[in-house]
């Protein structure tokens, strides 16, 4: 019996042929799964359409080269704004990057038992942080030190830094996980400090990922408003010291263009408009640079 | 002749290894027992056995390599020369600059290059060196490996695009680079194919001339073409410790063993 069973199957004209319900029901799982996908993109493209379409009237010079100062109605721009939202999301990185690496690098390179549960909990626990909070705790810190209501831009990136710093300790995590254990052998048996071969062998294999952790990040800060509307404030002109005084943002000034409409509003809606298409290109243009940059270290391959 | 920039090293050459009543545990798992044995000085040394019976561990205690897993510990001593590499005052790290390693799987750097391969232990080590000596220690290392000539015109390619062999041959020459006194190596050969595994046995027996070179092999074939002396490990059942049932001239282990554990595994009846 299975002799003859093996002979008929091993013979290809007898093979059977693909059924056609199955044929149909994979037809149909395709379908759904691409509907389903479409379904998701759509948002995003309406998003995005709508952002360009309606930014890009007041995407023009003026908008690039004059803040709000002495600007009533129509014309105007947010450079002042743009300036503030690298200032502070800069000022951030820098305070959040160091920080964020170097405790993880403690968790996967050194942390053992109970300090390293805790600071993993403590992570897990910033990561649920509502951004408010994040606000109130810098302007809180800052009232105590410089006496109340006090505003400045520094004060905005530490509240942004609480918001990034877990997003790059869980990102860095495990990129450094995934370097193997193998790279680490090598290194310590060819007489390594283990300092050393974590400067020089461990963190250059995760340093891609690493970059682009921390650009991940960056676009979870950049948009943030309610901790800004707090701490860092709202202006209608330039200011380029991140430590003294009131900084406009990009998210904020959309914010406040389009809570406080004057009689032309529509001046007012175009140029929130056109900080949300800034925002968004901002946005870009990091996430570019940060797949340049992670090329750029993989060079070596 | 290359300098390297460093304060002259106390050399060890020519100083054997004495492992006198060694025991390695992983947490609770005893892993070797009273392990004595003398590893002779540029000669090449193979330690064989069946899986799990500890010739890995012995050779990662060597250079104390095996303390770096967690819960890893030792009793007893292992000396080299006259040093107790295990002694108080002995800094790990200085006991792995001298005494070198080679893994089962070949692992060069995949971010650095061939080059930068071969100079990583010197800078990992924390030394600087000079861009014409840097080039001589890399060419001489190269060479030692049997690898300069396929290599030379490539140096800046990545270390991982290399074949298995080279690979593993790259790895020999970033060990030797830095000047080691021994040599051990953990199954060089088991991820590589035959015709790269004869490469490395012959690389063997060419380094032996310059560095006490310790394997460990589960190929017994291997053993009687690379080493000078043997040393057979082998556990009396799960759980238990291995031990070092013999240890010989290559030749008398295998054509005359003293132990019937030993006869039974070079016959091929377990293991």
């Amino acid at each position: 019996m299975g002799m003859i069973d093996f002979q008929e199957k091993s013979d290809l004209v007898s093979m059977p042929k693909v059924k056609t319900s199955r044929k149909v029901t994979d037809r149909v799982v395709k379908v759904v799964i691409i509907a389903f996908f479409g379904l998701a993109l759509l948002p995003l493209i309406s998003l995005l359409t709508t952002v360009i379409t309606r930014g890009v009237g007041r995407f023009d010079p003026t908008f690039f080269s004059s803040s709000m100062r002495g600007v009533v109605g129509a014309g105007g721009g947010a450079v002042h704004a743009i300036w503030g939202t690298l200032l502070i999301t800069g000022t951030a990185l820098i305070i959040s990057a160091p920080i964020g690496i170097a405790a993880a690098v403690y968790l996967v390179e050194y942390g053992r038992g109970k300090l390293a549960k805790l600071l993993t909990f403590l992570v897990d626990v910033m990561t649920g942080i509502p951004s408010i909070v994040a606000g109130l705790f810098a302007y809180a810190v800052f009232s105590i030190i410089l006496g109340p209501g006090t505003r400045s831009g520094v004060a905005g990136s530490i509240a942004l830094s609480l918001l990034m710093i877990p997003v790059v300790i869980r990102s860095s995590e495990e990129m450094l996980r995934l370097v193997p254990g193998e790279q680490r052998e090598a290194a310590i048996a060819l007489g390594s400090p283990k300092y050393r071969s974590i400067w020089r062998v461990i963190l250059p294999a995760a340093a891609p990922g690493i970059v682009s952790g921390v650009m991940l990040g960056i676009c979870r800060i950049i948009g943030e408003t309610a901790p800004l509307l707090l701490v860092a404030g709202f202006t209608d002109s330039m200011n380029l010291n991140v430590f003294d005084g009131r900084m406009a943002t990009l998210p904020v000034f959309i914010y406040s263009q389009w809570q406080n409409k004057g009689t032309d509003s529509v001046a007012y809606e175009g140029r929130a408009w056109s900080a949300a298409l800034m925002l968004i290109g901002i946005v870009l243009i990091m996430n570019i640079a940060a797949k340049l940059i992670a090329a750029r270290t993989q060079k070596v391959r | 002749m290359m300098t390297l920039t460093t304060t002259e090293k106390t050399t060890f050459t020519a100083s054997k290894i004495s492992v006198s009543n060694f025991s390695a545990y992983y947490g609770r798992f005893h892993a070797i027992k009273d392990i004595n044995m003398v590893v002779e000085p540029r000669a090449v040394t193979a330690l064989i056995g069946p899986s799990g019976c500890g010739k890995s561990t012995m050779l990662r205690s060597i250079n104390r390599m095996h303390e770096t897993l967690p819960g890893a510990r030792v009793e007893g001593s292992i000396r080299l020369g006259a040093i107790d590499l295990y002694g108080a005052d002995v800094d790990p790290v200085a006991v792995r600059e001298r005494i070198g390693m080679v893994f089962q799987r070949p692992n060069p750097f995949p971010t650095m290059s061939i080059k930068e391969n071969v100079l990583s232990g010197v800078r990992l080590q924390g030394n600087r060196i000079g861009k014409s000596d840097g080039d001589d220690l890399v060419e001489m290392s190269l060479r030692a490996a049997n690898l300069w000539d396929s290599v030379k015109d490539q140096l800046a390619k990545g270390g991982a695009s290399l074949s298995g062999g080279q690979q593993q041959r790259l790895c020999i020459a970033r060990a030797i680079a830095v000047k080691p006194d021994v040599l051990l190596m953990d199954e060089p050969c088991s991820a590589l194919d035959p015709i790269s595994t004869a490469a490395i046995e012959e690389l063997i027996a060419n380094l032996r001339r310059e560095y006490t070179v310790v394997i460990v092999t589960h190929n017994m074939q291997q053993a009687q073409r690379v080493s000078d002396t043997t040393a057979f490990f082998h556990i009396d059942g799960p759980g238990l410790p291995g031990r070092l049932v013999e240890c010989g001239a290559t030749t008398e282990l295998f054509s005359n063993p003293k132990e019937s554990a030993t006869a039974d595994y070079i016959a091929g009846r377990f293991g």
